[in-house]
């Protein structure tokens, strides 16, 4: 069995490198160009609904919640808010910093700190790293964005669904990083010239929360804070949920975003506040294409693909054992038939891994 | 000594797209702007190595398929993270129909 050192300045960020799985040309199903295009293409349009929708819903929830405050009438009132803003965030802010949710490029860059600012992750670093999960998905040592390692931290993992670990994280980075500091493991996939922002924005969000600590305490009351800070706690449960489901329980060390990452078809609701991330497959192949077509791409490439998991509850059907099994055999994972329509999976180059059989 | 290199033909770019150009070793991304101008690029992304003919052209502007960074391929300008260096560009011209860049 494989002991595994995700850390990204470890022995297995090294083993990575010798391996070839850097920066490596991963598999991708054959769409003609002009399709493609198609697909690619940009609009504002389904983003600005979204975000009245989403922007509207919260200003309404957080409206009533706090006129009902401190009755528990307010709580539904405070869920809605707190799902909107610590999970939907999650969503936004991925899809703004690829870029790819608005045609205009300020919609996305407005979008993104807001969504950066709820989810307590320095927009410049985690830009970063998320283009080196984009790069290295899933590969040890050097993805820095691995929720489910082997063996799997599973209370870690539990905490997380109340936001805990992440927001403690998320806020000691923040005042580490106001205090002009940078992680090492930071510097390792943020340029240089990158830094001073790094530093820049940890300071304005140091000072936010200043003042609604400070407004908390002048009013004897935590109601600034369900506001602003808390809601990334008790609203986290829903991107925790979903994301765990991108890849946990799946292969390690591939180039193939078939055998790392799952596909799930999910209600309109948690479509909405996920903005179609659970086309996980399809969205890691084609980075490119907007949130809003990858039910189009779906349905063109499903051919290629595994075959989806038919619900959120199914998928944790798959998962929840697979990580109970890696808890005692690290090297195990659950590999997804492909259907008989599929391009295989290449042998020669993952021959070590695919000879691992999935119960 | 620089030369003009015969690269394709025009009209085997499409309107807002390029393509991939590859001569002596080295690979460009030749583009066709919406104002049915010609520009000539590096063809890998400065960030990663990865062809940009996979990308997307709006306006003046090529996005890198692996992370979205984006250049003005006009100028070769990196105007998006995580792209933070500038592509080299070079010279075109349209004659008879053929598209030249000059390398």
């Amino acid at each position: 069995m494989t002991k595994r050192d995700y850390s990204l300045l470890g022995p297995d960020a090294e083993r990575a490198v010798e391996a070839g799985l850097t920066a490596a040309e991963w598999y991708h199903t054959d769409i003609p160009r002009k399709e493609m295009k198609e697909l690619m293409k940009r609009e504002d349009q389904p983003a600005i609904r979204d975000s009245f929708v989403l922007f509207g819903v919260m200003i309404v929830s957080a409206g009533i919640g706090i006129a009902l405050w401190p009755s528990w009438w307010s709580a539904p009132f405070w869920l809605a808010y707190g799902v909107l803003y610590g999970s939907a965030m999650d969503s936004r802010w991925h899809e703004c910093g690829h870029g790819t949710a608005f045609r205009t490029g300020w919609m996305n860059d407005v979008i993104y700190q807001i969504a950066s600012f709820c989810m307590i992750r320095n927009p410049v670093e985690w830009r970063w790293s998320h283009a080196r999960h984009h790069t290295d998905t899933v590969v040890v040592g050097r993805d820095p964005e691995i929720v489910a390692m082997r063996p799997p931290a599973l209370f870690r993992i539990f905490l997380n669904f109340f936001g805990i670990l992440d927001a403690y994280n998320g806020w000691k980075r923040m005042l580490f990083n106001a205090a002009g500091k940078i992680d090492p493991e930071e510097a390792t996939f943020i340029p240089e010239s990158e830094l001073p922002k790094v530093i820049r924005i940890a300071r304005i969000w140091t000072a936010i929360y200043a003042a609604a600590i400070f407004t908390a305490v002048a009013t004897q009351s935590i109601l600034p804070l369900m506001v602003i800070g808390l809601p990334r706690l008790y609203g986290a449960w829903h991107h925790v949920m979903t994301g765990i489901l991108q890849h946990a329980g799946l292969a390690e060390n591939v180039l193939d975003h078939r055998l790392n990452s799952r596909t799930v078809y999910m209600n309109p609701i948690s479509r909405f506040i996920y903005w179609n991330m659970n086309f996980h497959v399809e969205h890691h192949m084609f980075a490119m294409v907007p949130y809003h077509r990858l039910p189009k791409l779906h349905a063109k490439i499903k051919h290629d693909l595994p075959e989806p998991s038919p619900s959120i509850l199914a998928a944790y059907r798959e998962v929840w054992p697979a990580l109970k099994r890696q808890l005692r055999y690290e090297d195990y994972f659950v590999r997804r038939e492909l259907p008989g329509t599929a391009r295989p999976y290449r042998e020669g180059l993952h021959v070590d891994l695919l000879g691992v059989p999935a119960e | 000594m620089t030369t003009w290199i015969d690269a394709c033909a025009n009209d085997d770019i499409e309107e807002e797209d390029l393509i991939r150009f590859d001569h002596e070793g080295r690979t460009f991304a030749i583009y066709r702007s919406p104002d049915d101008e010609y520009f000539c690029t590096d063809g890998l992304c400065t960030h990663e190595q990865v062809h940009l003919s996979d990308g997307l052209v709006m306006d003046y502007v090529i996005e890198c398929p692996k992370h979205n960074g984006r250049f003005d391929y006009r100028t070769g300008e990196a105007i998006r993270a995580p792209v933070c260096v500038n592509l080299g560009t070079y010279p075109v011209k349209v004659e008879g129909g053929r598209v030249l860049i000059q390398v």
